[in-house]
């Protein structure tokens, strides 16, 4: 043990700041972070027969219906790609938030036992299944890259822009994560809310039709959802047929921010009475 | 790690800490509807969330102490006494209310059996896992890890899910990893309970090897046995206040007069309206002192103090002694050697002594129920009157063990090696 940690003074006081976040303490508890979402790949698919196939049966499955009854019966449009690509592209993304966005509201109360009996950085109770989820999306992402070869896409260098675009979505559902999670400690409503509020999100995403299908007068209204500004900049990059809507993203990393900086700030409050109420 | 004697200032410092607790929890976690009702019928009270004074208490009050470096301190108290509440402000699961502590140093907790383990994930996977939830580096958990199989005794099962290890299985694996962990400032929060007795000796012997290697460790427990040979000092909670702090032999006493006072002697008032009654009932040691703490090898005295207000035939004083569980170990009745006392007995005040033969009894405490009336007739009075305790004296080797023999019995047997 080093003498710097041995002088470390630790003074616990009724009331955390307002802004008083220890990242010294969570860069010291970094690896925490790794096994948590270690923890989360690990078990996600314990005991089933599929295993990780299920990070692309899920979305696969979707699509096929999508394509069948939107693409087939209902004619959607699709930026003129086939329909099967255009929805599963966008699926990847809602698939990989939907499931973080649901492992991550619902952490802390599941999680209970162990933040009423052990002290730990909480913020990484809720950021451990969206970075466990990136793991499926990659999984999945290599279906992508085969129907790719079907349809004969040759991505342009704006694929490059896939990362920072993950990245976005992974603050996105961490924060969003972080708000509902912690209102979840006091008010288990939210377990209630939770899939409902998912499966609405899907229906104003521009995953199963395209963003023009809005009329202009509305579609500020689309854009309102940070995942607008995100799916159709995934898209676009990875397929490379149309150029990025820079408009759009802006828009979702600026509510994205939002979101993620006052999530962290409410569930530091949060933390004062976390462990006496979950 | 170097167990240097560092400067005269205290590793942990306690000022006024205070926690209060909203009674009724649940009704704090609410729904929203319930909140927002609330809001409308009384919007100031809800926006300030005042609450009014019986809403809440408080489950530790001004506690203040200082522990040194290297000092084992015992945290002794009845349930409900705020032991709990103390650790989990030590390690920072829950804020305290009011107060400061100061550390000097990283705290580590002993969890309680599992937690932190996944039943998914294999023992060697729940090392790991378990150690960074600690506060473990992978590179310390790795250095150690070899150790910490050894300790456990679960080798073979590295790599088989932690659900299907028995429970003490999970017990000593739980507390390796924790034991292995180096915090200058170690809590443990009554896991000795469980294990069986030669793991607990052996977490005994380890928590003793951390406190000689300079580390600082508080330790809650009812294991009295443990606290007094593990601790160099003590402190006994007593509704969320400080009783006493001091040197573990004087603490424990003083904690085990106080629980025995309440029950080793009871007195009734009188009513004419009964045949007979019962009106005092105490437990003596010996020397004729009233008392419900008895060690081990010595009988309690019970004396009953009875009226008969007429003139009986058949009647006869009983006693029935049971465990903690309501199970009776025996019963006798003061005929049972003396059938002469079933004739005729004239109206008057009587007082009669029997010592309770318990020398098998294993430690433990029981409780004993008084009785008086006409054999398998009538009940004039009947009383759960008192309790007593049996206390380890550290005979057989079970203090030394540091826990409690399974079975009802204690008993000195005599064992022969056959040359």
């Amino acid at each position: 043990m080093t003498d710097a940690q041995s002088n470390y003074e630790l003074v616990i006081k009724p009331s955390y700041g307002f802004l008083n976040i220890n990242w010294q303490e969570m860069l010291e508890y970094r690896e925490l972070l790794f096994f948590l979402a270690l923890r989360e790949i690990k078990i996600r698919y314990k005991q089933t027969i599929m295993g990780a196939g299920w990070a692309v049966l899920q979305p696969f499955f979707t699509m096929i219906v999508f394509t069948l009854i939107f693409g087939g019966l209902a004619s959607m449009p699709s930026e003129g790609i086939p329909y099967p690509i255009f929805s599963y592209s966008g699926l990847l993304l809602w698939t990989y938030f939907s499931v973080a966005l649901t492992q991550s509201g619902n952490s802390l109360v599941g999680n209970a036992p162990l933040l009423s009996k052990v002290y730990m950085p909480r913020l990484f109770i809720p950021t451990a299944p969206c970075i466990a989820g990136i793991v499926d999306y990659l999984i999945a992402l290599s279906i992508l890259g085969l129907m790719m070869v079907y349809y004969m896409f040759v991505p342009n260098l704006t694929i490059l822009l896939l990362p920072a675009i993950l990245f976005v979505t992974f603050l996105l559902a961490s924060g969003l994560g972080f708000w509902l999670s912690s209102i979840c400690v006091k008010y288990r409503d939210v377990k209630f809310v939770l899939p409902f509020f998912i499966q609405l999100l899907l229906f104003v995403s521009p995953v199963i039709y395209p963003a023009a299908i809005v009329g202009e007068n509305l579609r500020w209204l689309l854009y309102l959802n940070p995942l607008t500004g995100l799916i159709n900049a995934h898209r676009a990059c990875l397929l490379g047929y149309t150029p990025i809507d820079w408009h759009g993203l802006g828009i979702a990393v600026a509510l994205t921010l939002v979101l993620f900086i006052t999530g962290i700030l409410y569930l530091k409050r949060t933390e004062k009475y976390l462990a006496d109420l979950v | 790690m170097t167990a240097t004697k560092r400067n005269e200032e205290p590793i942990i410092q306690v000022k006024n800490i205070s926690k209060q607790y909203n009674i009724g929890m649940d009704r704090t976690y609410k729904t929203f509807s319930e909140s927002f009702t609330n809001a409308i019928r009384s919007p100031i009270k809800s926006l300030n969330s005042i609450r009014s004074q019986q809403d809440t208490f408080w489950a530790l009050k001004d506690i203040n102490f200082e522990v040194e470096q290297g000092e084992v301190v015992g945290i002794i108290g009845r349930n409900g006494a705020g032991k709990s509440t103390l650790l989990k402000i030590l390690s920072r699961i829950t804020t305290p209310t009011e107060g400061e502590i100061r550390l000097k140093g990283r705290v580590g907790s002993l969890l309680e059996v599992g937690t932190g383990f996944h039943p998914e994930l294999t023992g060697r996977e729940n090392i790991y896992f378990n150690g960074a939830i600690l506060g473990m580096k992978k590179k310390e958990i790795d250095d150690k890890f070899d150790e910490i199989v050894k300790f456990s005794g679960v080798e073979k099962f590295l790599d088989t899910p932690v659900k299907r290890y028995s429970s003490g299985m999970q017990v000593r694996l739980a507390f390796s990893v924790a034991a292995n962990l180096d915090p200058e400032i170690l809590v443990v929060d009554e896991v000795l309970a469980v294990g069986d007795a030669a793991f607990q000796k052996k977490c005994l012997g380890k928590m003793g090897e951390v406190a000689e290697g300079g580390r600082t460790v508080l330790f809650v427990s009812h294991n009295m046995g443990a606290v007094n040979k593990l601790c160099t000092s003590c402190i006994l909670l007593n509704s969320g206040k400080i009783q006493l702090i001091g040197h573990p032999n004087d603490i424990i006493n003083q904690y085990l007069d106080n629980l025995s006072q309440k029950s080793s002697q009871k007195r009734f008032s009188p009513n004419n309206e009964y045949k007979g009654q019962i009106f005092q009932v105490a437990l003596m040691d010996d020397e004729g002192n009233v008392t419900s703490d008895f060690p081990s090898h010595i009988d309690p005295t019970l004396e009953i103090k009875y009226i008969l207000n007429e003139k009986v035939i058949g009647f006869h004083v009983a006693c029935i002694i049971s465990n903690q569980d309501g199970y009776h170990i025996f019963s006798t009745a003061d005929t049972d050697l003396n059938p002469n006392l079933f004739d005729e007995r004239p109206p008057g005040n009587y007082c009669v002594r029997v010592k309770l033969p318990t020398k098998w009894l294993n430690t433990g405490t029981y409780n004993v129920a008084v009785g008086i009336g006409i054999a398998g007739v009538e009940t004039y009075d009947r009383q759960d009157a008192v309790a007593f305790t049996k206390h380890d004296t550290g005979d057989f080797g079970t203090a030394k063990e540091g826990s409690r023999r399974a079975g009802l019995l204690l008993i000195d047997t005599p064992w022969y090696y056959i040359p």
